[in-house]
């Protein structure tokens, strides 16, 4: 059977991919950044999964305004890189594991998460830039993938609360799948951040490290956070957090921190990266 | 009918909502068009022309036109799509922030070096409300 052995919370920044894809990682800017995720890269070498489920957000890329999946599952054996508006990143296309993530979508269904299916998909910096930052740049990617996207541009996304039983539902699925599989599963966005209007730029430390804390603490009191609540606190962008939740949701109680990053700023955002073990966590 | 949102009292904030989605769905679909290296080539040699291409309001036009960032989120832009007219003028997330925010680019980027905009005093629109913000 299928097991989820790692949750991975990390912040999607598209300027750390380009930071990556120009070679300025080392700048006294981008240092502090990047020699935080070195821990993390080494861990997750060395864990070796064979899938991961990563959840993001679409930027207006693969879909635009016309069709809004609220939940979606990527189940193509291949997803091409995103042209963003200044051309594709020059990063490996995504393998996906068309096996797993048809075995997922049937489950969910059935579990009553109702997904939309795409078997065709470009992904963007909310996926590849999560794979860069914990695998660094290899020539192809160590692992297979299954892109789950989360509507957070049109308000209102999902709540929290649902994000954390979509995930549930997730690891119920994963656990009922014949092949032998050892999957991580990420969580994107956040933290803190706010891109648009007078308020952009807004930053909340406080917020985001009683996030962190309680990912392993209390995680379904961070379920309870109202959108209103992520936006005040945490920025209008803040509100990506919410796909944390199905991360941690698919995690048992007792996943156990053992890397956590945190660096303000990554242009406009508070990045924060976190792994939870997940291997004797039931 | 615009019914309030108990988010209308956060400052400076442009929620993305029915209402918005509503209203800038032409101006945002037009930015969507620009993930294509042809629209972006068309779209830079004559903005004029290329915008005939879209059902936007007049000003909707004139805030793509005279590139008024801010206000392209009061006519329905939603920033994931109004940041593509930016990557195609060459500028970046943080540029078109600091120009919203109305400060200099050098003093947006010390304030994010700083550790980013505080949200004390900024939680509310009005000064009651933010009595409470602590």
């Amino acid at each position: 059977m299928a097991k989820i052995v790692a949750g991975i919370a990390c912040s999607h920044v598209p300027a750390i991919g380009v930071a990556m894809d120009k070679g300025q990682t080392t700048t006294a800017y981008w240092d502090p950044l990047f020699k935080g995720y070195q821990p993390a890269r080494e861990w997750l070498a060395k864990l070796a999964p064979d899938v991961a489920i990563i959840v993001y957000n679409d930027h207006a890329n693969a879909f635009s305004l016309d069709i809004i999946p609220t939940f979606l599952i990527g189940v193509a054996d291949r997803f091409p890189i995103a042209d963003e508006g200044f051309g594709p990143r020059p990063v490996p296309a995504v393998q996906g594991h068309p096996e797993l993530a048809w075995h997922l979508a049937e489950s969910l269904i059935l579990d009553e998460f109702d997904m939309t299916i795409a078997n065709e998909m470009p992904v963007d910096h909310g996926l590849t830039v999560p794979l860069s930052v914990t695998c660094g740049q290899p020539a192809a990617w160590p692992f297979k993938v299954i892109p789950i996207c989360v509507n957070v541009v049109q308000y209102p996304p999902p709540t929290g609360a649902r994000c954390f039983k979509l995930g549930q539902a997730i690891a119920k699925a994963i656990e009922t799948f014949p092949g032998e599989l050892r999957v991580v599963i990420y969580g994107t966005g956040g933290m803190s951040h706010q891109l648009q209007g007078e308020r952009a730029g807004l930053i909340n430390r406080q917020f985001d490290t009683a996030f962190l804390d309680n990912l392993t603490k209390d995680p379904l009191s961070l379920t309870r956070i109202s959108h209103t609540e992520y936006m005040r606190e945490a920025g209008s962008e803040g509100v990506e957090m919410v796909m944390w939740h199905v991360m941690r949701g698919a995690l048992g109680e007792h996943a156990s921190e053992v890397y956590r990053h945190y660096h303000v700023p990554a242009s406009n955002t508070a990045a924060g990266l976190m792994i939870l073990d997940n291997r004797s966590a039931s | 009918m615009t019914q309030p949102h108990d988010y209308d009292s956060i400052p400076g904030t442009y929620v993305y909502d029915a209402e918005r989605g509503r209203i800038g769905y032409p101006l945002n679909m037009f930015c969507m068009s620009l993930n294509k290296a042809e629209n972006r080539k068309a779209f830079k040699e004559n903005e004029a022309a290329y915008l005939d291409r879209f059902p936007l309001t007049a000003e909707q036009r004139r805030t793509v036109l005279e590139r008024d960032w801010l206000g392209m989120l009061k006519v329905g832009g939603n920033i994931y799509y109004t940041i593509k007219i930016a990557f195609c003028d060459g500028l970046t997330f943080q540029d078109v922030a600091g120009m919203m925010s109305g400060v200099p680019k050098e003093t947006y980027a010390k304030m994010m070096l700083a550790g980013g905009r505080t949200p004390d005093g900024n939680r509310y629109k009005d000064t009651d409300a933010a009595a409470e913000d602590e």
